[in-house]
């Protein structure tokens, strides 16, 4: 078996999260690759949640459609989850609550009774019960919840041990013999990658999908000596932003496309005032409030042209754990060495999936250091250099007047309307796109996956990576994703374009804005294959898409 | 001496008889004898809004930020927070603070950071040639509002009142002496302070003689006293016809030993 995945539902509230992430741990503890995909309405309690956690012998980033064990912790589970078994597919429910023709049935019910224990640990009930099933061992199981939960443990442990008694084995899961690799979301790997990027403040509103990179930093704040704000709204924090990179503070602002277009005068600011910020846009079905916690890839066109005015900024879309940590340190540091806004587009799938994490293959950052003023002579915050790059010196820098202006400004920072001044800055500030374009070279800013050579080639972003790159293997073809898109890196895109006869773009929305912008650079895109209901592609369903289009 | 060194070599554009001069003379003096008394003058950042207010950065030789309308306080609270040893002092418009950013000045006030907001409150729009803005007085005709307001004025320092502002004055751009004491005061006291400054705008709303038929400094006023600061900044609602007091109202704990 080289492949498994396993569905856990119930109601909001029954801890499924939690469950996934368990059930994620232990399998990554037999040395498996891990993907998981939380599916959950709007609401705090009630309403149906499940994750699916798949595992694989190779790395993966996507989920399919059919299951191999279902955890079911209300009729529903059962009743929605139904096509996705197979005839083999193994399913254990609470048959204290749920009636089902097949399956397991354990009485968690029962169970909590006996134990004296909480109705909120029936999920921890039916995880024992899945370890038995699928043959993983008492002590992994009492390992992964050592180290997991810390609320009345050992009465989690107690009741899963009962679960995992009353269950029998129908399949023995296999240990594999290789590294074991820490599972993260991808908000995780976004807060760590910040962290290693210098970030020394995050200042956010909440807001799904990235609120969890406000948690996250929360709470090592103290660790990592972090200011974490949540001010009283996504303006204030694209202000505060701008005073603390102002002060001389690595700075970062996480939001989604509501919240974003709040930020975007900041934004424009931050492009005048040339100073930097990192923007974390979590993307999801819009317009407007949309579907607040499902998937979408609707903002690329607005995270290149937000803002009024034209200005250098640096887009880029991650799309798996390790990318996501390493294009979060490399934005920040490039941000401050261009001294420009970095937006950083991700999306539900993205931020709340969780993924197995390996710091090798996310590389080494060596990204640059900003210039600093050497001290001599008069200080000029916007001074114009060859490349466009002023020297920064910070307000407490002895001898440096530090004049930072909204206005188009002299090199001083003082207010101008002198018509060759204007274009003189102007300018200044655009010129240092040609520069970044060309330090992008030394990076891998357009990825070429699956069948290298192949003639038909998938266009694809941002968190429609994994599930790409599996298709692309099954069906023997060329995966191309673009990583960043402002300054576009067309001479490395039209690189891995070569040979190609015939493209399909794959996308999160209704209108292919990866399609429209590389048309803008004069490539023309075959075939779209579009989904916009909120939910990622799953690997059947892309599969079958892209056969019908190939074949 | 602090003054010569702090006017910046920047043509002046506001209108003769504008209240900013008061303003920024008032500032550079208080600044200016800060730095005399050995506070070092990188560590002084001002940050001003968008209105005729906000050139007060362009003429004053220190480090400085140009912000956006209605994004004074933000900008302070972060840089503040940012470097606790910075002096941050915010200039804004009425305009500018009670309207666009209102939000920004009640969450600052409630977070009680150590920032200093001066208001240049002259009652109406400036730069944008004479419309009515949060604290005009009712049925006041602007260009927006032709044939005058429908709706009363806000009382800001109310207003900071019950956004627990831990410090709150009130001056007036005629009489440079007291709106330098009410600076020093302010720029001295740590923790949010804000002072509303009755500013007269020359070209569009000259309130000159109105003001100076009404107002009076406070005399005999404890500024810890709660309840005298609330009935004292209730004394006039921006709007009815009463004496207008100036002063510090009100001033939470204990004033700074350098005071």
């Amino acid at each position: 078996m080289k492949d498994l995945s396993i569905l856990i539902a119930g109601r909001a509230g029954d801890g499924i999260d939690k469950s996934s992430l368990i059930i994620g741990e232990i399998l990554a503890q037999l040395g498996y690759r891990i993907y998981i995909y939380r599916d959950y309405p709007s609401i705090i309690r009630g309403g149906h949640t499940f994750s699916i956690i798949r595992c694989s012998w190779n790395k993966i980033a996507a989920h399919e459609d059919i299951i191999d064990v279902l955890l079911a912790l209300n009729q529903d589970s059962i009743d929605l989850h139904k096509s996705r078994l197979s005839g083999e597919s193994l399913v254990i429910y609470d048959s204290s609550t749920v009636k089902s023709d097949e399956g397991i049935g354990i009485p968690i019910g029962e169970i909590i009774k006996e134990a004296n224990a909480l109705d909120l640990m029936r999920n921890s009930c039916i995880v024992g019960a899945m370890c038995k099933s699928i043959g993983i061992e008492k002590n992994i199981l009492e390992k992964i919840f050592r180290e997991n939960i810390t609320k009345e443990l050992d009465l989690n442990i107690k009741v899963a041990f009962l679960g995992f008694d009353r269950a029998e084995e129908f399949i023995k899961i296999e240990k594999l013999d290789q590294k074991i690799l820490p599972i993260v979301t991808g908000n995780e790997a976004i807060s760590r990658g910040l962290i290693k990027g210098g970030m020394k403040a995050y200042i956010a509103y909440p807001m799904t999908p990235v609120s969890g990179v406000l948690h996250y930093l929360a709470g090592v704040s103290e660790e990592f000596s972090l200011n974490v704000i949540h001010p009283e709204n996504e303006i204030a924090v694209m202000l505060m932003a701008m005073g603390f990179s102002y002060a001389g503070t690595r700075v970062a602002v996480g939001t989604s496309g509501g919240g974003f277009c709040l930020m975007t005068e900041g934004l424009s600011f931050s492009g005048m005032a040339e100073l930097p910020v990192v923007v974390l846009l979590g993307q999801r079905p819009g317009p407007s409030t949309g579907l607040p916690t499902y998937t979408g890839q609707t903002e690329l066109n607005f995270a290149l042209a937000a803002g009024q005015g034209e200005f250098t900024r640096l887009v880029v879309a991650p799309g798996d754990s390790e990318e996501a940590y390493y294009w979060s340190a490399l934005s920040m540091k490039l941000a401050w060495k261009y001294q420009i806004p970095a937006i950083i587009l991700c999306d539900k799938t993205l931020n709340e999936g969780t993924y197995s994490f390996d710091i090798d293959l996310a590389g080494k950052i060596n990204g640059p250091e900003p210039l600093l003023w050497s001290k001599l002579g008069e200080y000029k915050r916007y001074q114009n250099t060859k490349n466009g790059i002023s020297p920064l010196a910070f307000p407490s820098d002895k001898d440096a007047v530090v004049k930072i202006n909204s206005y188009e400004h002299d090199e001083a920072g003082i207010t101008t309307e002198d018509k060759d001044l204007t274009v003189a800055m102007q300018g200044k500030r655009l010129q240092k796109a040609g520069y970044l374009l060309r330090e992008l070279e030394q990076y891998e800013t357009v990825k070429v996956y699956a069948k290298k050579d192949a003639p038909t080639a998938l266009f694809c972003w941002g968190s429609n990576k994994g599930v790409c790159v599996e298709a692309g293997e099954k069906l023997g073809l060329r995966v191309v994703q673009p990583m960043v898109f402002s300054p576009f890196p067309l001479k490395q895109f039209k690189e891995a374009l070569k040979g190609v006869k015939k493209i399909i773009c794959v996308e999160n929305n209704a209108t292919g804005q990866l399609a429209d912008f590389v048309k803008f650079h004069g490539i023309n895109v075959d075939d779209k294959v579009l989904k916009y209901d909120g939910r990622p592609f799953t690997l059947d369903e892309l599969s079958q898409k892209l056969k019908k289009i190939i074949t | 001496m602090g003054n010569m060194n702090l006017a910046a070599n920047v043509k002046n554009t506001w209108c003769p008889g504008c209240g900013n001069f008061a303003i920024l003379n008032s500032i550079k003096a208080v600044l200016g004898a800060l730095i005399e008394e050995g506070f070092p003058r990188e560590k002084i950042v001002i940050v001003s809004g968008i209105g005729c207010h906000a050139k007060i950065v362009d003429y004053l030789n220190v480090n400085s930020f140009y912000s956006l309308h209605g994004r004074v306080v933000p900008v302070c609270e972060a840089i503040k927070l940012a470097n606790p040893e910075l002096k941050v002092i915010g200039f804004a418009g009425d305009g500018d603070t009670y309207g666009e950013g209102l939000e920004h000045l009640i969450f600052a006030a409630k977070r009680n950071i150590d920032i200093n907001i001066i208001i240049h409150n002259n009652r109406v729009y400036g730069l944008t040639t004479g419309q009515y803005t949060p604290t005009s007085p009712l049925g006041f005709k602007g260009r927006s509002t032709p044939k005058g307001t429908k709706e009363p004025p806000i009382n800001p320092l109310e207003l900071m009142m019950a956004s627990h502002a831990s410090f709150i004055a009130r001056g007036y751009t005629h009489g440079i002496e007291l709106l330098k004491k009410i600076f020093k005061e302010a720029v001295m006291y740590k923790g949010f302070s804000l002072v509303d400054v009755l500013q007269v705008c020359v070209t569009f709303f000259n309130m000159y003689d109105y003001y100076n038929k009404r107002v009076y400094e406070l005399k005999d006023h404890n500024p810890e006293d709660y309840g005298q600061a609330m009935e004292k900044i209730k004394e006039w609602d921006y709007n009815i016809d009463s004496k207008i007091p100036l002063g510090i109202f009100y001033k939470k704990g204990l004033p700074d030993d350098k005071t």
